[in-house]
């Protein structure tokens, strides 16, 4: 089963070298007293030339920590916190730099150059007054100041071929394309520049299955070809299985756990993640009946003292309510996977439930 | 069409969710014969339209869910309201145990709409954002039962309230925007279970709530179909939850039904390409790396000149000339499940449309054994 798993998720990370390193980033919604803490000290590596999956229900903040730590938040949204420290040349020692303490001027040559994100419904991010060649030309022309205008075409023209668009195709307006096809003219921008790390915010989620599998596909391929690093947002966690190398899980503004694709899949160690696994029905195997997470997700202003996730959860303890979980080794002391739980607190927790210790 | 307990193989191994063991097939409540129907376009002149829905047939009936899968644009939603009388149709009818139905305003409307609801797919907008819960449900019990009065009327309001598991002295003096996603679409088929209904329209129920409560909701509508025996049209693009869900499943595509059948079968045994593509694009973490090659590249037809023949011919590897050429008839692979692919078809029907054998698409492994 593991080599079905890589069929599509590639290359394994062997050198295991970060690229973008979020610490402790805190941010906030809204002024004054309370402001919403949309996400509180999240900690996370991307390697390089990983698919890093982060998935939760919507309202955890998994597309806060994007913008956030591309410094594209619009306020009220506030970086509280923290640092993002992008590590850009391969191995030549440089010290890494710290997106968000970056000048306007610095930050504007850095984006779109080291970072790219794929917008959450990119299909209505593109211009729809200007032919899809000239937007694609306007992010080279920006970056590339000493670029003549017929190299700007003619990359305009390689990039739409390199995600499956006829090159013919730089004429067209966006709306004489179909929603996938103007999806795939947004990430063939994203990759305009040749950008070491590529945010994805759930690029398919307005897309059939079929049209869904086909460019998630050619994402993995490109990712093969150009060795770029991606962050794949999305709420469906059975598509990030397949598709990610490592899966962050978040809940409530937190990582709540953090492991290999295939480690999430057949072992998950904290209780929403299991919950989270069985709110999706099988299209194979045995049918069986499936329960969701009983509850509805947090409200961020009112979250629960301890463990937010804790009114939802089966395995509640007395020390839930007292002690907030942060992100630690597994009580089964697995390498390379996190999770933020008491019940793998053997102080706190006599046993580990059978679910969550296979 | 017949509603046998189905025994496929993987449905041997582990019993299904509940014993398939509903009533009897009884009689169908609401069904759809030819339903057709195509919305103009292109301003006054024109005459040209959108062929949303070209002849579909369906049966609902009391304590079953029929599941229709398609993807965007394949007109499902349409077959809803077209079903809630929301439109009127082009061409086919509609029929309210056995009786056609024509009405579509006035007091005949109502009284469809006392024995047909329609949920629909966003609880954000389908509620009224400046009425609490109270009014949104006691309005629609007053409609539908106006004797209702007084004590009786909080009776029922708590019903209502208690059978789409929601605690009512909490819930009902609420405001939309104080609810969850899944808590309003609860309120929302609370609505629709006022007038009593015996069919639910429910048009993508699960799309927009959050991935850990969708499966709570379909629950909730199992639970009434079991318990009221309601009729379920459940609309859907997400073909695994028609599998966990619903007892028959039919695939849509571009306006037609391409299968049908019951939902273990289709999903397990896909026998049309389409539906085999499809399939084998869900994300399933289960089986994966079987790469999709039929179909892709290609993009979704034209419905303003859709292709002649099979809709699905430009996309499927196998078409022949007859695909291109003919509309393919529906061939019963097994009891209920049935396939409008050529590949399927017999001599005779070969011999109908006025070719042979020889001339049919080959499907290779890829076809599924005839068993009936």
């Amino acid at each position: 089963m593991t080599e079905t798993i890589t069929a599509l998720s590639g290359t394994p990370t062997a050198a295991r070298e970060p690229i973008l390193e979020i610490r402790d980033l805190h941010v906030g919604y809204g002024y004054g007293e309370s402001p919403v803490r949309a996400l509180r000290g999240v900690n996370l590596t991307l390697h390089r030339g990983e698919v890093l999956g982060l998935a939760g229900e919507s309202g955890c903040g998994k597309s806060t920590l994007a913008y956030a730590a591309t410094r594209l938040l619009p306020p009220p949204g506030l970086i509280m916190g923290g640092e993002v420290l992008y590590h850009g040349a391969q191995g030549s020692g440089e010290p890494p730099v710290d997106i968000l303490s970056m000048t306007d001027k610095e930050l504007r040559a850095s984006r779109w150059e080291d970072v790219a994100i794929v917008f959450q419904g990119a299909m209505n991010s593109l211009n729809p007054v200007y032919r899809i060649g000239r937007q694609l030309m306007d992010a080279i022309a920006a970056h590339r100041k000493d670029s003549t205008k017929a190299e700007r075409a003619e990359r305009a023209r390689e990039l739409l071929s390199m995600v499956g668009i006829a090159p013919d195709r730089v004429s067209a307006f966006p709306h004489e394309l179909s929603g996938g096809m103007r999806q795939r003219v947004m990430i063939a921008m994203a990759l305009a520049l040749e950008p070491k790390v590529l945010i994805m915010d759930e690029p398919t989620t307005a897309l059939d299955v079929v049209m869904q599998r086909q460019i998630l596909e050619q994402v993995i391929d490109l990712r093969d070809r150009l060795g770029f690093s991606v962050i794949f947002i999305t709420h469906d966690v059975s598509l990030l299985i397949e598709v990610a190398d490592r899966i962050a899980i978040m809940y409530a503004g937190e990582i709540i756990e953090e492991a290999s694709a295939s480690d999430v899949y057949r072992r998950p160690r904290h209780p929403y993640a299991h919950g989270l696994l069985h709110s999706f029905p099988p299209l194979h195997g045995p049918k069986r009946p499936l329960a969701g997470i009983p509850g509805s997700p947090p409200d961020l202003q009112a979250l629960p003292s301890g463990c937010p996730f804790r009114v939802r959860c089966d395995h509640v303890m007395d020390a839930c309510s007292q002690i907030q979980p942060v992100l630690g080794p597994t009580r089964l002391n697995e390498p390379g996977r996190q999770v933020a739980c008491l019940l793998h607190d053997a102080a706190l927790a006599p046993t580990l439930p059978e679910s969550l210790s296979r | 069409m017949s509603h046998p307990a189905h025994e496929s193989e993987t449905a041997a191994a582990a019993p299904p969710l509940r014993a398939t063991a509903l009533p009897p097939t009884t009689d169908p409540v609401l069904q759809a014969r030819g339903l057709t129907k195509h919305f103009p376009v292109g301003g006054m002149r024109s005459k040209s339209v959108v062929h949303a829905v070209d002849g579909i047939d369906l049966s609902l009936r009391g304590g079953q869910v029929i599941a229709l899968v398609g993807e965007s644009g394949s007109g499902k939603s349409t077959v809803a309201r077209l079903l809630a009388r929301l439109y009127p149709q082009t061409g086919g009818e509609v029929l309210l145990h056995d009786a056609p139905v024509t009405a579509l305003r006035g007091r005949a409307f109502r009284a469809y709409c006392h024995r047909v609801q329609m949920i629909f797919q966003d609880p954000f907008a389908s509620l009224n954002p400046a009425k609490s819960v109270r009014y949104t449900l006691t309005r629609s019990l007053r409609i539908h039962q106006p004797k209702l009065r007084g004590a009786k009327l909080e009776a029922a309001l708590y019903a209502l309230l208690e059978r789409v598991q929601l605690q009512p002295e909490r819930y009902v003096d609420k405001f939309p925007h104080e609810l969850s996603g899944g808590q309003r679409q609860r309120v929302a088929i609370a609505r629709a279970l006022a007038a009593d209904p015996e069919v639910l329209l429910a048009d993508e129920p699960i799309s927009m709530l959050d991935v850990s409560i969708r499966i709570g909701i379909l629950n909730l509508l199992q639970d009434l179909r079991d318990r009221l025996g309601i009729a379920i049209l459940y609309i859907t693009h997400d073909i695994a939850s028609a599998r966990y869900f619903a007892d028959e499943t039919h695939v849509m595509y571009a306006g037609r039904i391409v299968e049908s059948g019951d939902s273990e079968s289709v999903t397990q045994q896909p026998a049309h390409p389409y539906t085999q593509l499809l399939v084998r694009s869900a994300p399933d973490p289960e089986h994966m790396g079987g790469n999709v090659t039929q179909g892709r590249g290609a993009e979704p037809p034209n419905m303003v000149r859709p292709p002649t023949g099979c809709r699905f011919n430009p996309r499927c590897p196998f078409a022949t000339d007859i695909c291109r050429e003919q509309v393919p008839v529906l061939a019963e692979l097994a009891d209920g499940h049935r396939v409008a692919c050529w590949g399927y078809a017999d001599a005779e029907q070969a011999a109908a449309a006025g070719t042979d054998l020889s001339a049919l698409p080959v499907l290779g492994e890829n076809k599924v054994e005839v068993t009936s």
